[in-house]
């Protein structure tokens, strides 16, 4: 499959705005005045990116408590999220989420979700009101290994299979349900056998390889657009980050985390991409100043943005007035 | 009642395109060509006639999946359907506990706004059918704890199909629970759509000397209770509340405040529980009005037992209520 060189340079960038957004948000979190918890999408870059890179404003996207990557490639607002993660008023969720809880329904970003296995429902949802409307649209459901261990995937692969839902499952397995390693938890290598099972075409595809993700992606969500049911996609990809900070992976050995380093998807991308002539080292810096630069002025505005106030404790718990 | 609840949601799907029902036997057998007289239109037959006249697109069978079926309607819901779920019993939704507690009942606060989540969960709710433990649960002051849902307890079948209208309408997941010893009551109900707002109660009987306040199917035999003790010259206030979440406290609070005196029914165990809610809400609000102690009449704190007599001991009765009345009244 032949990818034009204006949608690689901005899938480049993608991952690269994902990369420095979680260096950033780990130093500030560090700082200790970001509230919360706060996990990281790095060595995952590739999968969002490469997903999202097929998707319009009104395909749909379901994530997880590692969440950042998936809602900065479906277009979330660097400043929208900063504020977020700060708790502020002007946060994309007006500071009711935070880093596990980010959404924005503008751009059919359905939210980042702390239930592990939580973005499974709502995505097959989604699918389900795209098929009961009649709109070209799918929707994505991003979870990790971990999540693969929850019955709702089982439940919602079962009924889309059924429906043949325009539903894209991803699963993002970097090995580890935060301490436990996936050779503990599952018997068999590949999860996307497990697809087999309903009828539903399972893929293995290494996570670090963009144009890979981008192959795959492509072949499962023509087969949802076209009206032919969901697909399950297994990314094989490292986990460079600790499951949050302030994890110190004392339960992993040296071995493995440096075997994580050398599948970086971001260095493996800007060297296929220098090789082949599309990017230069200047460019590549001017690239990271420009993210660099947003990235300094939503961390100032976000300090400086209001707090909400005490009395806005229990807006949005209804459409309206609860009464009662 | 069963009549009025199908009718609702009949005629929800008639006005709204993106209303759709679906659950397990909802359908029931017509959506594979069997013949339609024979389809089960769902386990009391209330989705009876919705596949025949909306087809398949908008009236689905499921397989046993209630997580499932609750996250695909969160999800739906979140994106611009009107999902009306069969759960069958409400003794089926812990399975899908997760999806109502951590997702339906949070989306809309946890995004800020964002997330319009207007799905409905019907099921059926009672002891009285010797189904036992896992069949005959009431379950709604359970929901009726966690913010963000809305939980709606018919008694009437005009409040039924005005109440059911009402909540497919409300942007907020809404859990409808139908007592299914009140399936076979029998009233005339307008044919024209109309709805009955939540957080408004039905004041069904009015009286000075003290107030009931009856849920579900205990509403009604408050006011069998009430009619009897009316020979005895006491005139019971009966308040059936029709929505617990949320709750028209100034209807009872005003009651009380007319009567000195409350009981409240429940068939559901005591801790917890929608009666110690109210009794707690008046003694916090009308403790001055109070010329007696609140009581409470619920189940005991168990399970729902099998054998008859158990089961029978189980559900609150007439001799209850007026024993507890009568106590209040100091009789």
């Amino acid at each position: 499959m032949t990818i034009p060189d204006r949608t690689l340079l901005e899938m480049f960038e993608t991952m690269m705005t994902i990369r420095l957004f979680e260096e950033r948000v780990t130093l500030e979190y560090q700082r200790g005045d970001m509230p919360g918890f706060v996990h990281t999408y790095i060595g995952a870059e590739a999968v969002a990116t490469g997903v999202c890179a097929h998707l319009s404003d009104r395909d749909l996207i379901a994530s997880t408590h590692r969440g950042h990557g998936h809602s900065l490639a479906k277009g979330c607002s660097i400043a929208g999220m900063l504020a977020e993660l700060y708790g502020r008023e002007t946060g994309l969720c007006k500071g009711r989420g935070g880093s596990m809880h980010i959404a924005d329904f503008e751009i059919g970003m359905l939210g980042a979700n702390a239930i592990v296995g939580g973005s499974i429902g709502l995505a097959t949802g989604g699918a389900f009101a795209h098929q009961v409307k009649g709109t070209p649209n799918v929707s994505v459901s991003f979870f990790g290994d971990g999540g693969a261990g929850q019955g709702i995937l089982y439940e919602s692969m079962n009924l889309a299979s059924i429906w043949k839902l325009p539903v894209i499952y991803v699963c993002e397995n970097n090995g580890w349900a935060e301490s436990t390693p996936a050779s503990y938890s599952q018997s068999v290598e590949d999860l996307s056998r497990r697809a087999d099972g309903f009828g539903i075409p399972g893929h293995v595809v290494d996570g670090a390889d963009v144009f890979a993700v981008y192959e795959v992606a492509a072949e499962a969500i023509d087969r949802a657009r076209r009206g032919d049911g969901p697909s399950f996609i297994e990314a094989k990809i490292p986990r460079i980050s600790a499951h949050y900070v302030g994890d110190t992976q004392k339960y992993r050995n040296e071995d493995d985390l440096a075997d994580a380093r050398k599948r970086d998807p971001l260095e493996r991308f800007r060297s296929e991409l220098a090789a082949a002539g599309l990017l230069t080292g200047t460019a590549v810096e001017g690239t990271r100043a420009a993210i660099v630069d947003e990235l300094d002025r939503g961390v100032a505005a976000a300090k400086a943005d209001p707090w909400p106030t005490a009395d806005g404790v229990t807006d949005y718990v209804y459409s309206g007035a609860y009464g009662g | 009642m069963l009549q009025a609840v199908g009718e609702a949601m009949f005629q929800a799907m008639e006005a709204d395109e993106t209303v759709v029902v679906y659950g397990e036997d909802v359908v029931g057998g017509a959506g594979l060509g069997e013949p339609y007289e024979g389809a089960m239109g769902g386990t009391f037959g209330a989705t009876r006639g919705l596949f025949r006249r909306f087809g398949a697109s908008r009236v689905r069978d499921t397989p046993i999946s209630e997580a499932g079926l609750v996250g695909i309607a969160v999800g739906a819901a979140a994106s611009g359907i009107r999902p009306v779920v069969d759960m069958m019993w409400s003794s089926f939704t812990p399975l899908a506990f997760d999806q109502i507690h951590n997702q339906a009942a949070k989306l809309r606060y946890m995004f800020g706004g964002q997330a319009n989540v207007p799905l409905v969960l019907r099921m059926a709710i009672g002891a009285g059918l010797g189904a036992a433990g896992q069949h005959s649960d009431t379950l709604y002051s359970v929901y009726t704890h966690l913010p963000g849902i809305k939980v709606v307890v018919p008694t009437t079948p005009y409040d039924a199909k005005g109440l059911l209208l009402e909540s497919i309408a409300d942007d907020d997941p809404v859990l409808f629970f139908e007592h299914m010893r009140l399936y076979n009551t029998r009233q005339e109900v307008p044919e024209d759509p109309y709805t009955v707002p939540l957080g408004s109660a039905s004041v069904t009987r009015t009286g000075a000397d003290v107030t009931i306040v009856g849920v579900s199917y205990m509403a009604k035999l408050a006011l069998e209770v009430a009619d009897t003790l009316a020979s005895d010259g006491i005139e019971a206030e009966v308040i059936d509340p029709r929505s617990l979440s949320p709750l028209d406290t100034e209807t009872i609070l005003g009651s009380v405040c007319k009567t000195s005196r409350l009981v409240v029914v429940d068939e559901s165990p005591p801790r917890c529980s929608i009666a110690a809610d109210i009794a707690a809400m008046v003694s916090e609000h009308a403790f001055d009005a109070l010329a007696a102690p609140v009581r409470r009449v619920t189940s005991p704190h168990s399970p729902v037992p099998l054998s008859p007599p158990l089961e029978n001991a189980y559900i609150p009765d007439a001799a209850r209520v007026e024993s507890a009345v009568r106590a209040v009244l100091n009789q």
